[in-house]
């Protein structure tokens, strides 16, 4: 009897602790509010569903593990069409893997970034900590269908990613237990400074400048101008300004002119051709309708390039009526293994602006 | 009238009326458009038949028009000039009913001036950048369908009645707010400019590209309405003495997660739902966005969801792999936030044709992000003698400031250059100065003195001297 009124005494006790810190922490959330019927508090669940962020210190990381080799498959599957195979592509984002040796892993720095014999920045001589590459993948991966990979999906292709640049041997399993110690071995991990006054708008600045106002360079010397070749690189510029007011833009597709136009504008050679860019028909439909997102006009990205699939198509008869089949419906083996995705949200009109368009080879 | 035909009618709008020609004498494309279609078109709407009227009809008005430019009209000084001896079709006949447009826009002879990219510099639409036409802008402040675009993942128009704001991490309370929320909350108008930190990051090494609007243009500027971040915070229980960073998370597909300095920035921040008086447009962040005065776009995170209090930075993907600076002894520039003190001449500008000599206000744009602008100097020969500009008011805080500078152009080759000086008594480098600091390879911060040569045929390019 005894223990059980103590334990009874100690229920009481526990009960009311609970009761009242509930009401203090009611009273208090009252008392603090001064927006009386705004909000609510958000649930375990909820915070859990949206704080899925990860720090360098691993905070936030959920347990799992995945393997190289599992992480490979996936790669090959949802990663290389956009990455490449190792990781190397430059066609579509920038490449992930290269530009970093054995040494860097000892010295958490990478001296290609010095030397600049790498051409190109990759992922691996940037990122300082594994907790980036974790996040980014969960939160944003892939591309096309972003949130869709599970926890232990993640750990295999972080653990992929690392074995391309030789952070980890093929072998390995990053998990939850050994993934700071993997951090400590990223090629870049010393390559990061705060050191500068950038951080608050109230620190110092690098540059100090003078505001000289007279006689300030003995000659001036033009370092750099625009190359020819990139005259029109950026569309008529004629076409980028207004057609009348004192400030026209120069027709970029012919040489400068030889004289001053003259104040009615005379003298400028625009023709009628050079007016504003249509805001309709097929170009601008295909990159309305996404279509600019897995093809160029000339380089292959997600899916084949306009120039090649006008060149393999042309002269077939029947060529229309199988691309708006294919455009509709879906389709691959043709051009890879990555499928093009049904685009059944087009009227018939459109869908077949669009393949005739691109038979012609976007002309 | 029903949403489609709403749209129909904006659509079109450039087939009926798109601009005759830039000869100012010619008669606007209506006029050779049948009286009976458009009153046909009036009563019965635009049906395919109807639209190939139009077009036979607007393609033969610009033949007419194209024969019109091979011969300039000029006119005996007796006479006097036909734009005003002659009466012009819109003071004799009756003009469109109010809201014909019911959302307007802008004339058609402004359909030059529009957000573009820029060829080459991303691979994939979805994350890139489409930049603002400075070239053409008045003032300071930045049209809301003009407004410069980044995205990371696309964009999207997120359902405002589903968009919840959930502020969790160090606080006392995880707390969730509805649109209805939070557009209850006491709140605050403010006009900033927003600058991508890549801004002009294509001439670290050489001049790159030909125009304002790619030089400068992922810049804009707009007054933006929400709730003070820190109202939101405080009402949460926020740590602010422990949790002196803050992580910024987006709705899209991205994710886009930023690190914010509470420390620098809690006092100004605000969680905005509405930009230029209207809300915000999808491609900027619909319904709502951080506005981090002063510091640099990419942490300004649209479609924002949630807002982590923290005693660390997070690391992320674009503050550990991209928005770093590489500096020429390897090591890179992490968490560079603000945007320093930077000006550009807007008109005349890169790729701009003069038509003639004589009188000609220069005028530009003047913004820093750690305070007001004090003061712009404008050279016309290089950099050797400068004369301050006039400042246009208001000149207010992390905002673009509009400075004005008289000039007789006679004729000969000239240098136009803008340096802006802001009220810590910064003064915007040169390119040589950024260069000798940091080297050409660090894509971010570029706030140069930029330089437009003028020819003597008129023409203006964009240069770096020295």
């Amino acid at each position: 009897m005894f223990r059980l009124d103590k334990l009874f005494t100690h229920l009481t006790l526990l009960a009311l602790a609970i009761f009242s810190a509930q009401l203090a922490g009611a009273q208090s959330m009252q008392g603090a509010s001064k927006f009386p019927g705004i909000g609510r508090s958000a649930t375990p669940a909820e915070v859990i569903a949206w704080d899925i962020d990860v720090r360098p210190d691993f905070k936030g990381l959920p347990k799992g593990s995945g393997s190289v080799e599992q992480g490979q498959v996936i790669w090959e599957s949802k990663c290389a069409s956009c990455h490449g195979v190792f990781g190397e592509s430059n066609e579509i984002f920038t490449p992930i893997a290269g530009g970093t040796t054995a040494d860097d892993i000892k010295t958490g720095k990478v001296v290609s970034l010095t030397d600049r014999k790498q051409p190109q920045r990759t992922t691996l001589m940037k990122v300082p900590t594994v907790s980036t590459l974790w996040d980014y993948i969960y939160r944003a991966m892939p591309w096309n269908a972003p949130r869709s990979l599970t926890p232990d999906e993640t750990y295999a292709l972080v653990a992929f990613v690392l074995s391309l640049g030789e952070i980890v041997p093929d072998d390995f399993v990053l998990s939850n237990t050994n993934i700071a110690e993997v951090q400590k071995k990223m090629p870049n991990r010393n390559g990061m400074t705060r050191n500068h006054g950038f951080w608050s708008v109230s620190g110092k600045p690098d540059i100090n400048s003078q505001a000289c106002m007279n006689n300030c360079v003995k000659f001036v010397q033009v370092g750099s101008t625009l190359p020819d070749f990139a005259r029109n690189a950026h569309g008529n510029i004629a076409e980028q300004n207004r057609l009348y007011g004192p400030y026209r833009g120069s027709d970029s597709t012919k040489p400068p002119l030889a004289k001053l136009p003259g104040s009615t504008g005379e003298g400028l050679a625009h023709a009628a051709e050079t007016h504003a860019a249509s805001t309709k028909g097929p170009a601008t439909l295909f990159k309305n309708e996404n279509c600019s997102a897995c093809h160029a006009p000339n380089a292959k990205l997600v899916g084949p390039s306009i120039a090649d699939i006008s060149i393999k198509y042309q002269g077939q008869s029947g060529a229309v009526d199988k691309l708006m089949a294919k455009v509709k419906n879906g389709g691959s083996g043709v051009w890879g293994s990555i499928p093009m995705p049904p685009q059944s949200q087009l009227s018939d009109e459109d869908r077949k602006t669009l393949v005739v368009w691109v038979l012609s080879g976007g002309k | 009238m029903t949403k489609k035909q709403i749209e129909l009618s904006v659509k079109e709008v450039s087939v009926v009326e798109k601009p005759a020609n830039r000869a100012r004498l010619v008669k606007a494309p209506e006029h050779f458009i049948a009286q009976e279609l458009i009153a046909d078109i009036n009563s019965n709407g635009l049906d395919e038949t109807r639209r190939g009227f139009l077009r036979k009809g607007f393609f033969s008005a610009l033949g007419t028009a194209a024969a019109g430019l091979a011969a300039p009209m000029t006119f005996a000084a007796d006479e006097g000039d036909p734009a005003i001896l002659e009466k012009q079709e819109w003071q004799t006949t009756l003009g469109k009913n109010v809201a014909t447009m019911p959302y307007g826009v802008p004339s058609v002879y402004e359909s030059n001036l529009i957000r573009r990219e820029s060829p080459g510099l991303t691979r994939v639409s979805a994350a890139s950048v489409a930049f603002t036409p400075l070239q053409g802008l008045f003032g300071t402040i930045t049209p809301n369908g003009l407004h410069f675009e980044r995205h990371h993942q696309g964009w999207y128009n997120l359902n405002p009645e589903t968009h919840r704001l959930m502020v969790n991490g160090m606080v006392k309370n995880a707390r969730v707010f509805t649109m209805n929320d939070l557009m209850r909350l006491p709140s605050v108008s403010r006009t900033h400019f927003i600058e991508c930190g890549a801004n002009t990051g294509l001439e670290w090494g050489n001049v790159a590209v030909p125009t304002v609007q790619y030089t400068h243009g992922m810049l804009s500027c707009c007054e933006f309405t929400g709730v003070p971040l820190k109202i939101l915070l405080e009402e949460c229980g926020a740590d602010l003495k422990k949790g002196k960073f803050m992580l910024a998370e987006g709705g899209d597909g991205s994710g886009m997660t930023r690190t914010i300095n509470l420390e620098s920035c809690l006092d100004d921040t605000i969680v905005a739902w509405s930009m230029n008086g209207e809300m915000l447009r999808p491609e900027n962040g619909f319904p709502l966005r951080l506005v981090v005065p002063g510091v640099q776009g990419v942490s300004w995170v649209k479609w924002l969801r949630r807002l982590e209090v923290g005693d660390m930075p997070w690391n992320a993907k674009d503050e550990a792999v991209h928005y770093i600076e590489l500096m020429p002894d390897g090591m890179h520039r992490q968490y560079a936030s603000i945007q320093e003190c930077k000006s550009v001449i807007t008109t005349p500008s890169g790729g701009q044709q003069l038509l003639d000599k004589g009188f000609y206000n220069v005028s530009g744009m003047a913004w820093s992000g750690r305070g007001r602008i004090k003061r712009v100097d404008v050279s016309f020969d290089g950099g050797n003698n400068w004369r301050t500009a006039r400042l246009e008011t208001p000149i207010l805080t992390k905002s673009i400031t509009r400075f004005n500078i008289d000039w007789v152009w006679d004729g000969s080759p000239a240098i136009l250059q803008s340096r802006a000086v802001d009220d810590t008594g910064y003064v915007q480098p040169s390119i040589k100065m950024l260069r000798d600091a940091r080297g050409n390879r660090s894509i971010y911060h570029n706030n140069a003195i930029q330089s437009w040569k003028l020819d003597s045929n008129g023409e203006v390019s964009n240069v770096q001297v020295g």
